[in-house]
């Protein structure tokens, strides 16, 4: 029998990280039987759980004094927001349409006629992704000493010399961690300083292994089968230099996963989502948004996990403001 | 069929044995991505039995196979057929992703 569409939810989340997780958490025990769309396995940070997928311990969330392992913390996010009554499922939206209300998500054919869930509320909690270098090479080389996930590749570098490039926390957590591996880890970073905090600083100066390249850029990769050697530029002499490496792990920033949304909704420059200030509404009412997607200044678990408590609430409250009436024509966007 | 588990001394017997294709998954316990694929090739394997199998070379305890082959990173997949490796995926990837890649040996 062609059944007409399911009746729409109260509140789909895509995204499984901190923010959408917290969100689920806090939608399920206000009894709103949240959908989470929580994305599907990759190798990089846009896969379910997130970002702290591909991490390793993680010693700054509070509450877990002796630190927790990423994919730990994440899996233990999950079992509380299935605990409350959350559903979670391992899709990822490939289409939204906001343009009226019940909002359309799609899952698997963009094309199709009708969206796979309905939904009165939408919770965008994407996060962010690793950017690459951008080299041609780089396809060519990836799994094959190119890595965007030391966690799982370090292994295989046991005695070699090896590159992070980088020079923010990401980057140094995975020097530190490739140590155990690695003979010598080179970071080659674009400037002279690193964003990075200051007790991974200290610990990366420390590490014997550990070497850095300032204000110095990879022009190129060599290598056909595997990686043998990576074309360094120095940014501020011009000079190049050539460094033997059989491995190197990206970690130079993320690039929010806000493709889906381009011309829907918001976003500033560099594609991160725009909320209206001290609240997670964007420019489309029953539309919020939570995490990495629209926070390029705090990038922290815990600040994704406070935002997406927030769009829980701010969900909830815009819900009950529209009383029983599902199905409204979409009002047109709050001015701010 | 159920799946195999393959070692660095079993490999070329067990490839060489198979009249079907071999999709070997080389993961460790300790790679997150690993294990969210491996529900999802348990599955290929048994929508598409008598077409291929999956084997499971742990590179922790057999380092010398993903070495032979460049693994380099992990999970990577190949898939052997009539003994050599004929396709190499590398990286966690959705169920449909996986079936696109691997089309040619699952019909």
């Amino acid at each position: 029998m062609n059944q007409p569409m399911d009746q729409a939810r109260n509140v789909v989340i895509l995204g499984s990280g901190p923010a959408g997780l917290t969100a689920a958490i806090y939608t399920a025990r206000a009894n709103l039987a949240p959908l989470v769309l929580e994305g599907e396995p990759s190798s990089t940070t846009d896969q379910p759980g997130g970002q702290l997928m591909l991490t390793t311990e993680v010693e700054n969330y509070p509450g877990f004094a002796e630190g927790i392992m990423g994919p730990e913390l994440m899996a233990t996010f999950r079992s509380q927001a299935a605990r409350f009554g959350a559903e979670l499922v391992t899709e990822k939206a490939t289409r939204v349409d906001v343009s009226s209300r019940p909002f359309g998500i799609w899952v698997g054919d963009p094309e199709a006629a009708e969206p796979t869930y309905r939904a009165s509320s939408v919770i965008v909690s994407t996060g962010a992704r690793s950017i690459m270098l951008g080299l041609e090479a780089e396809s060519r080389l990836l799994g094959r000493g190119l890595s965007t996930c030391a966690t799982c590749d370090g292994f295989f570098h046991q005695g070699s010399d090896i590159a992070v490039v980088g020079g923010g926390d990401s980057a140094l957590e995975e020097a530190l961690f490739l140590t155990k591996f690695a003979a010598t880890v080179t970071v080659i970073h674009r400037r002279n300083e690193l964003r990075a905090s200051k007790i991974m600083q200290e610990r990366a100066f420390k590490n014997e292994k550990i070497t850095f390249r300032w204000d110095t850029v990879v022009e190129d990769l060599e290598g056909d089968g595997a990686l043998e050697g990576a074309r360094l530029r120095n940014v501020k002499t011009g000079e190049t230099a050539r460094l033997t490496v059989s491995g190197m792990f990206i970690a130079i920033g993320h690039r929010p996963n806000t493709d889906l949304f381009r011309g829907i909704l918001d976003m500033d420059d560099g594609g991160y989502l725009r909320t209206r200030p001290g609240s997670t509404f964007t420019n489309v009412e029953g539309v919020f948004a939570a995490g990495d997607v629209q926070d390029h200044t705090y990038r922290q678990a815990i600040t994704a996990a406070g935002s997406g408590c927030m769009a829980a609430i701010d969900a909830e409250r815009w819900l009950e403001a529209q009383g029983d009436a599902p199905g409204d024509l979409a009002e047109t966007p709050t001015e701010w | 069929m159920a799946t195999l588990t393959l070692s660095d001394a079993t490999f070329d017997e067990e490839i060489r044995a198979s009249s079907e294709a071999i999709i070997v998954d080389f993961w460790a316990e300790w790679c997150g991505p690993c294990r969210k694929i491996a529900p999802i090739l348990d599955e290929i394997a048994e929508e598409h039995a008598g077409k291929v199998r999956v084997a499971k070379l742990n590179v922790d305890e057999n380092p010398a196979t993903g070495r032979r082959f460049q693994v380099l990173s992990i999970p990577t997949l190949l898939v052997f057929q009539d003994g050599e490796a004929k396709a190499r995926v590398v990286g966690a990837k959705s169920k449909s992703q996986l079936e696109t890649e691997l089309a040619a040996f699952l019909q």
